[in-house]
C-alpha cells in the first residue's frame, strides 16, 4: 500500500472510467438513430413539422455531417454539460436536470444512510441472537422486504401514514432542509427496505462467520469489553463483504428513487426520466442517462477504493484488474 | 379444485435435479412456510390457467356508475375509477405477472447455463471474455436501461422480457460458471475427456446435471426479480398496454383513489409481494436442500 501503489491503482482506473464513459455516451448518442422513423422525426415529437422547423433542426444536430462528425460535436458538448434543448419544453437539458437534481440527491442520500446504518446495524443484532427469536424475526421480514418492490411498499407507506397515522407528509417536495427531511423520509425508508434486506443477509453472515474465530474468543478472554470485541474486533473483519455490496446497493438506490419518486410524485430526475421515457424525448433521456452512467461509475470506484482501505490483504495488483 | 391446487408443480419441477445430491439431504421435509410458498404459487398458476373460468365478472367490463365502490356484495374487492371488478382484474393479472418472469427465467437459464458451462469448463480467454462481460452487465442498473430503450424504442410488455432475458443472462452464468469451475478438475470428466467425448458433449450431459442444482435455485431466484422488475414498468406506463388488467398497473391506476378504496390497490401490491416471496424462498430453499454448498453466497 505504497503511495505509488495507490496513485498508479487510481491513476489506471481512471482510465478505465474515461474509456467507459466514451463507450457509454456513444451507445447513448446512437440512440437517436435506433429511434423508429428519422431523426429529424424523433426531434420535432409533437410540433409541426414546417421547413423552417426542419431547416433549424437539421443546423443544430448538424444532420447533413456524417454519423462519427455528429458523435463528435454531440461528444464535445456533452463534455461541456450541453445536451440540446429538451423536444418536451424547449428548455435546456442541463437546466432541467439540475433543477430536479437537488431532491434527488437528498433522496438518495438519506436513502443510502438508511440503507447502510438499518442493514448494517439488522444484520449486526440477528447474529448476535442467532438462532433466536428477535433473529427469525429480523430475517423474516428482510425476506418479505427483498421481494418488496420499492413502489410497492411506498404505496403501503402512503396508505399507512396517509390514513392511519399522520407522522409524515406523504407525497411533493418539502421546503427547507427540515421541510425536505420530513417530506423525504417516507419516499427514503421506501427505497431503503430493498437495499437494506441484501445487506441485513450478508452482514449477518459476515458476522456470524468472524464470531466464531479464535482471536474473537482470545479478545473476549483478555476481558476486553463486549461493544469493543464487537465493534472493533468483529466488525472489522465482516467489513468486507459489507463494503463490496455498497456498490450494488448503490444501483439499487438509484433504480429504487425512479420508481419512488414516481409514487411519491417527487420533482427528481427519476420523475424526469420516467416523463421524458413516456414522451420519447430523447436529448432529455439522452443527458439523464449520461448523468446516471456518470454517477455509477464514479461510486463504483469509490466502492472499490474504499473495498482496498477495508482489506490490506489484497494486492494491488490482483485488486486493480 | 383442491386437488389441482395442491398437485399443481411450479414451473421447473426440482425432481432432475434432487437426483445427484446425497439421500440424507432428499429426506429432510420443507417447513411449514416452504409449503405455505408451494400453495401460494400453485394458487397463481391456476389463476393464470384457468383465470377466465374463476373470475367471477368480466375484468374489463365498465361501469360508470358504481365506479370506486366499497369491498362487498357483488364485487369482493370493491371496483376502480371506472367500475371495473377489483378482483377480477387481479385473477386476470396474473398473467402478465406469470408468463413475462417465466419467459425470462427460462430463456436466461439456457443461455446463461450454457454460458457459464463454457466459461468454466473451458477457462482461459473464452473465461477471461465472458466474465468481463458479466462483471459489466453486473453494474448496470437494469431497469434504467430498460426505461431509456423503451423511451427511445417506444415501449411495451414483450421488449421489456426480451430486455430482461438480456440483463438476467450474466446472474445465471456466473452462478454456472462457478459450479462448473468446481466440476471441471474432477475425474469423471477427465474420464470422458481420455474417452474421447467431445466437449460441448461432457458440458452438458456430464457437467450440467451436476451443476443444475444451482442453475434450478438461480432461475426461482430470477423469476422473482424479473417479477417485480416487470411489475415496476407497467407500474411506471412502461409495460403493458393502458388498460391491460396488470397487477402493477392495477397500482398506479388505483394510486389517486387510494383513499376512496384502499383495497383496490393494496390488493395487487400484496399479489406482488406474496408471489416473489415464495419465489425467493422456494429458489433458497432448494439452493439449501439441492447443494452443498451454503445458500449465502
Amino acid at each position: 500500500m505504497t503511495g505509488r501503489g495507490w496513485a498508479w491503482f487510481i491513476g489506471r482506473r481512471l482510465l478505465a472510467l474515461v474509456v467507459l464513459l466514451v463507450v457509454i455516451s456513444f451507445v447513448v448518442f446512437s440512440l437517436q438513430y435506433l429511434a423508429p422513423g428519422s431523426v429529424i422525426d424523433t426531434l420535432l415529437g409533437t410540433n409541426p413539422r414546417t421547413p423552417q422547423e426542419v431547416q433549424y433542426l437539421t443546423n443544430e444536430y448538424h444532420l447533413n455531417d456524417s454519423f462519427w462528425e455528429q458523435y463528435w460535436i454531440w461528444a464535445t458538448q456533452a463534455v461541456r454539460f450541453n445536451f440540446g434543448n429538451s423536444i418536451q419544453t424547449s428548455l435546456p437539458v442541463t437546466t432541467e436536470i439540475s433543477e430536479r437534481l437537488p431532491t434527488s440527491l437528498f433522496l438518495g442520500v438519506y436513502a443510502y444512510i438508511l440503507t447502510m446504518v438499518l442493514g448494517v446495524g439488522g444484520g449486526l443484532i440477528a447474529a448476535l441472537r442467532r438462532q433466536r427469536l428477535l433473529d427469525r424475526g429480523i430475517v423474516a421480514a428482510s425476506m418479505v422486504a427483498l421481494s418488496t418492490p420499492a413502489f410497492v411498499s411506498g404505496v403501503f407507506l402512503i396508505w399507512l401514514f396517509g390514513i392511519e397515522v399522520h407522522l409524515f407528509p406523504v407525497s411533493g417536495p418539502g421546503s427547507g432542509f427540515f421541510g425536505d427531511l420530513a417530506h423525504l423520509t417516507l419516499p427514503a425508508v421506501a427505497l431503503a427496505l430493498t437495499g437494506m434486506s441484501f445487506l441485513v443477509k450478508h452482514t449477518r453472515a459476515a458476522v456470524i462467520g468472524v464470531l466464531d474465530q479464535d482471536y474473537l474468543t482470545f479478545a473476549r478472554a483478555r476481558g476486553l469489553s463486549p461493544a469493543r470485541v464487537l465493534l472493533v474486533y468483529a466488525l472489522r473483519n465482516a467489513l468486507i463483504p459489507i463494503v463490496t455490496m455498497s456498490g450494488l446497493i448503490l444501483s439499487y438506490v438509484i433504480v429504487g428513487a425512479v420508481l419512488v419518486e414516481d409514487t411519491f410524485s417527487l420533482p427528481g430526475i427519476g420523475q424526469l426520466l420516467v416523463q421524458s421515457a413516456t414522451a420519447k424525448d430523447l436529448p432529455m433521456l439522452q443527458g439523464v442517462a449520461m448523468l446516471v452512467a456518470t454517477i455509477i461509475i464514479v461510486a463504483n470506484l469509490l466502492a472499490d477504493i474504499a473495498y482496498m482501505i477495508a482489506d490490506p490483504r489484497i494486492r494491488l495488483g490482483q485488486g486493480a484488474s | 379444485m383442491t386437488d389441482t391446487v395442491v398437485a399443481a408443480p411450479p414451473p421447473a419441477a426440482p425432481s432432475p435435479a434432487a437426483r445427484a445430491r446425497p439421500v440424507t439431504a432428499r429426506r429432510r421435509r420443507p417447513s411449514w412456510v416452504i409449503v405455505v410458498c408451494f400453495v401460494i404459487v400453485a394458487v397463481v398458476v391456476v389463476m393464470v390457467v384457468f383465470g377466465s373460468v374463476i373470475a367471477p365478472q368480466n375484468p374489463n367490463a365498465q361501469n360508470p356508475l358504481n365506479a370506486l365502490a366499497k369491498p362487498g356484495g357483488a364485487h369482493w374487492l370493491g371496483t376502480d375509477s371506472l367500475g371495473r371488478d377489483v378482483f377480477s382484474r387481479l385473477i386476470a393479472g396474473a398473467r402478465t405477472a406469470f408468463i413475462g418472469p417465466l419467459v425470462i427465467a427460462g430463456a436466461s437459464m439456457l443461455v446463461g447455463n450454457l454460458l457459464g458451462l463454457w466459461a468454466g469448463y473451458r477457462g482461459g480467454r473464452v473465461d477471461t471474455v465472458i466474465m468481463r462481460w458479466v462483471d459489466l452487465m453486473w453494474s448496470v442498473p437494469g431497469l434504467l436501461v430498460i426505461i431509456v430503450v423503451s423511451g427511445t424504442l417506444g415501449g411495451g410488455y414483450w421488449l421489456a422480457v426480451g430486455l430482461l432475458v438480456i440483463l438476467t443472462i450474466p446472474f445465471d452464468t456466473r452462478v454456472v460458471r462457478a459450479a462448473a469451475l468446481e466440476q471441471a478438475p474432477r475425474p469423471y470428466v477427465e474420464a470422458a475427456r481420455t474417452l474421447g467425448v467431445p466437449g460441448w458433449r461432457i458440458m452438458v450431459w456430464h457437467i450440467w446435471p451436476n451443476v443444475s442444482p444451482v442453475a434450478v435455485a438461480n432461475a426461482f431466484l430470477n423469476f422473482a426479480g424479473s417479477l417485480t422488475a416487470l411489475a415496476g414498468l407497467s407500474f411506471l406506463g412502461l409495460g403493458v398496454a393502458p388498460g391491460t388488467p396488470d397487477w402493477g398497473l392495477m397500482l398506479s391506476e388505483g394510486l389517486q383513489d387510494l383513499f376512496v378504496n384502499p383495497v383496490a390497490v393494496l390488493a395487487p401490491g400484496a399479489l406482488i409481494v406474496l408471489t416473489a416471496t415464495s419465489m425467493n424462498l422456494i429458489g433458497d430453499w432448494l439452493q439449501e436442500r439441492l447443494s452443498s454448498r451454503g445458500a449465502t453466497r
